[in-house]
């Protein structure tokens, strides 16, 4: 019933302009034209209107339920797409327990979304990726090696960013990575800006944004899609609406129709699919990013999923929702298991590439916390390098005073555990 | 002044910063000037035929959004652009703190050196004008003084703003410009019209003497200048060594201090609240260096800490009569 209703509302061709995209103004209402304006003289308030459809590829059995959804990857992409999905959810494993071990200090799973690998199936390289902190599997996908998260979560010397950010802050420039920060929604904002240097650019480079439906309702989302609209610039929003932020559930984040019931009013493409679909959502993110690199305009992806893991290793979930509910999601529908019947189903994949594949990845896991694990941590003058381009005479003073004391009183600082 | 003798112009302080920001348009591709209102000219005429010049790709209008503004600064900033960005009063920057604050400030640090958001400069206007009430009046730089990462400048004269603005925008950090309003058509000087920098974290010394240091920035020297006049004037043989701090963020201790060593006294006077005012960190640093050379206590002469109201505007600014009591008192002391 449901699959009948998305195709035949919502084929992809409304995704482009002048095809039916109705939707969705194209341009802005001209408020020196409001005499042009239809009257009437019924006194009647806008009704809200019915929910968006959700646009889905592939059914929950994995078969693609429209030919014109068929995706266009090739086995090998798929392939190493699936394997990345795998990676995180047995890094997310590892280290859930490691932190419960108290062997890293914090952990955040991504447990039930992983599809969001969809999007980076999408993107180009030269494109700029600005993440919440749930989308470890779009870092893997974009080329960071599993080693490089588990040093930046471990807080050696070999991490990104030094050491200085709790675990999952990725962050790499060579990959067009921007470094995850811990403020929610600020990087909607600067998404926004980084497309339009971008757009100066001329280079055809697009900017993704990811956030969760909570972030949604903090100022800097209103501000960042009104920016984008209004300063026309080529950046795709992505919301991971997974039911909860922390412990507040959608119902109480929201009255209208979720993230996507919001763009039509600032003017902005919009669209909702199945966060659970790595199709629906490799194409959807395919079609925004066409279309903002060609017109310079901004889409908005809402995309439906639900939090299987606790909010984060500070976080026990059955506080506010029942187990029950948890299991029904992640036996009903799981992105993973979705993808891997769609590949079973042409030949793809069999059971002996899952066992393969789970056992190797496991190992190199297990392997890269090891050594990150052991590795030294970075060296005292980084926590004073780089708070400027040079080191001002206060914090030379600073270093200088904390160096002596670390020397004096080593054991109590543990310096051995630190870079020299 | 430290700048060549080259042709001059006479400017009042909007056109100096003009100026500033068309000459760094005209070197930097990457740079654009965005804002509420800046493509008319502004409202205070700041970036006025900016847009005719350079284009509306460059110099264009914002919504209506002080933490878009910022956010949207840092992400042109970290795409290695330079951003000029504009909040149209320091009263009005508030909504931006967490952007400042938790991200501007932090983007480098954070990432390891990967990322970095040197390329933004936020300009806005600041402190009292006469009738400025509450919310046209703050200012605001002792709230961002805390903020490891930040650079924080006021200047007090066109020749400076240009100088310095110019500094700022090419400074590989983010800078807080901090333009005191009442100065943009009071204060006229010739500024050359070449391109020139003056350093940032560095002081001033506006007027050498021996006996005691006064020191304040922004339009708040021109207060001290005057208080000095009559005091020099009143107490014959005495000398007052007047300082400009310029850079309230890193600040220049060295050339306090060494003040502070010669005479003695010093004398600090801004405009904000004295309560966490930023006089408060320069009473506490140059204690803890000067300690031995003090021969009497530092003394503050600041807003009152009230909200900055305004009809009682005259009783609550550090004026020249409780500049001159204040200096006088800490000469007798």
């Amino acid at each position: 019933m449901i699959s009948t209703i998305v195709k035949r509302t919502f084929t992809l061709a409304r995704f482009y302009p002048n095809k039916g995209f109705s939707r969705c103004f194209s341009s802005s209402l001209d408020f020196h034209k409001v005499s042009n304006l239809e009257v009437t003289n019924k006194l009647e308030f806008v009704e809200t209107k019915a929910p968006t459809p959700m646009y889905s590829a592939m059914d929950k059995t994995g078969k693609i339920l429209d030919k014109e959804n068929t995706p266009t990857l090739s086995k090998e992409e798929t392939q190493a797409a699936y394997r990345n999905m795998l990676t995180i959810n047995l890094m997310d494993q590892i280290l859930y327990e490691a932190q419960r071990q108290g062997r890293i200090s914090f952990y955040m799973t991504s447990f039930g979304e992983e599809a969001v690998v969809g999007t980076a199936l999408a993107l180009q390289k030269k494109d700029y990726i600005f993440s919440q902190y749930r989308e470890g599997v779009v870092f893997l996908q974009r080329g960071m090696s599993i080693e490089e998260m588990m040093n930046q979560s471990f807080s050696n010397q070999y991490g990104h960013g030094k050491g200085r950010q709790m675990p999952i802050h990725y962050g790499s420039k060579e990959l067009n990575l921007v470094t995850i920060s811990s403020p929610l929604a600020t990087q909607i904002p600067q998404a926004v800006g980084t497309a339009f240097a971008l757009k100066r650019e001329g280079n055809g480079s697009v900017v993704i944004c990811y956030f969760g439906e909570g972030s949604a309702s903090e100022g800097d989302f209103h501000a960042a899609l009104n920016m984008a609209a209004t300063i026309e610039c080529p950046v795709i929003f992505y919301c991971r609406n997974n039911g909860y932020a922390i412990s507040t559930p959608a119902s109480e984040q929201y009255k209208g129709d979720g993230i996507v019931g919001r763009g039509e009013g600032y003017g902005i493409k919009s669209i909702r699919v199945d966060g659970n679909d790595v199709w629906a959502v490799y194409t959807a993110t395919k079609m925004a990013r066409e279309y903002a690199e060609k017109n310079n305009k901004p889409v908005l992806i809402e995309a439906m999923t639900y939090r299987v893991g606790h909010h984060s290793t500070s976080d026990d979930s059955s506080a506010y929702r029942s187990k029950g509910e948890v299991e029904d999601w992640s036996k009903r529908d799981n992105p993973i298991s979705r993808l891997r019947k769609y590949m079973e189903s042409k030949g793809w994949w069999g059971n002996d590439d899952e066992l393969e594949a789970k056992s190797s990845l496991k190992a190199r896991v297990l392997k890269a916390l090891a050594e990150a694990e052991t590795a030294k941590k970075p060296s005292i003058n980084d926590l004073y390098a780089e708070v400027y381009d040079t080191i001002p005479q206060n914090l030379a003073d600073q270093l200088q005073k904390t160096k002596s004391l670390a020397e004096k009183y080593p054991d109590y600082y543990k310096i051995n555990e630190f870079k020299s | 002044l430290g700048v060549s003798e080259g042709p001059t112009k006479k400017m009042n302080m909007c056109q100096s910063i003009n100026n500033a920001i068309r000459t760094s348009m005209a070197t930097d591709d990457k740079a654009v000037v965005f804002g509420e209102d800046v493509a008319f000219g502004g409202v205070f005429r700041c970036t006025v035929n900016l847009a005719e010049d350079f284009g509306r790709e460059r110099v264009f209008n914002t919504p209506l959004t002080e933490q878009g503004i910022a956010g949207f600064g840092i992400g042109v900033a970290a795409a290695g652009h330079t951003a000029i960005a504009e909040i149209q009063f320091a009263d009005y920057i508030f909504p931006a703190f967490d952007q400042i604050v938790n991200e501007a400030a932090k983007y480098r640090y954070r990432s390891g050196g990967e990322f970095d958001v040197g390329g933004l400069t936020i300009r806005t206007p600041c402190s009292a004008i006469g009738h400025g009430a509450l919310y046209h009046s703050q200012s605001p730089e002792a709230y961002f003084s805390h903020t490891p990462g930040l650079k924080i400048v006021v200047p007090r004269s066109p020749i400076q703003a240009k100088g310095l603005l110019l500094a700022s925008i090419r400074d590989k950090n983010p800078v807080l410009f901090f333009e005191p309003k009442i100065l943009y058509r009071s204060t006229v000087e010739q500024v050359p019209e070449e391109d020139y920098m003056l350093p940032l974290s560095k002081a001033e010394i506006v007027k050498p003497g021996n006996d005691i240091t006064i020191l304040g920035y922004g339009s708040q020297i021109y207060v001290l200048e005057n208080a000095i006049q009559l005091i020099e004037r009143d107490m014959p043989g005495v000398t007052c060594e007047l300082i400009d701090l310029r850079t309230i963020l890193p600040w220049d201790v060295e050339t306090v201090v060494e003040s502070v060593n010669k005479t003695g006294k010093l004398v600090i006077s801004h405009e904000a609240p004295i309560t966490s005012g930023f006089g408060a960190e320069i009473v506490a640093e140059i204690s803890k260096r000067c300690f031995t050379k003090l021969e009497s206590p530092i003394n503050r002469i600041c807003g009152a800490d009230t909200p900055f109201p305004l009809i009682f505007e005259r009783f609550y600014v550090p004026d020249i009569v409780r500049c001159y009591e204040g200096i006088k008192e800490t000469l007798q002391y």
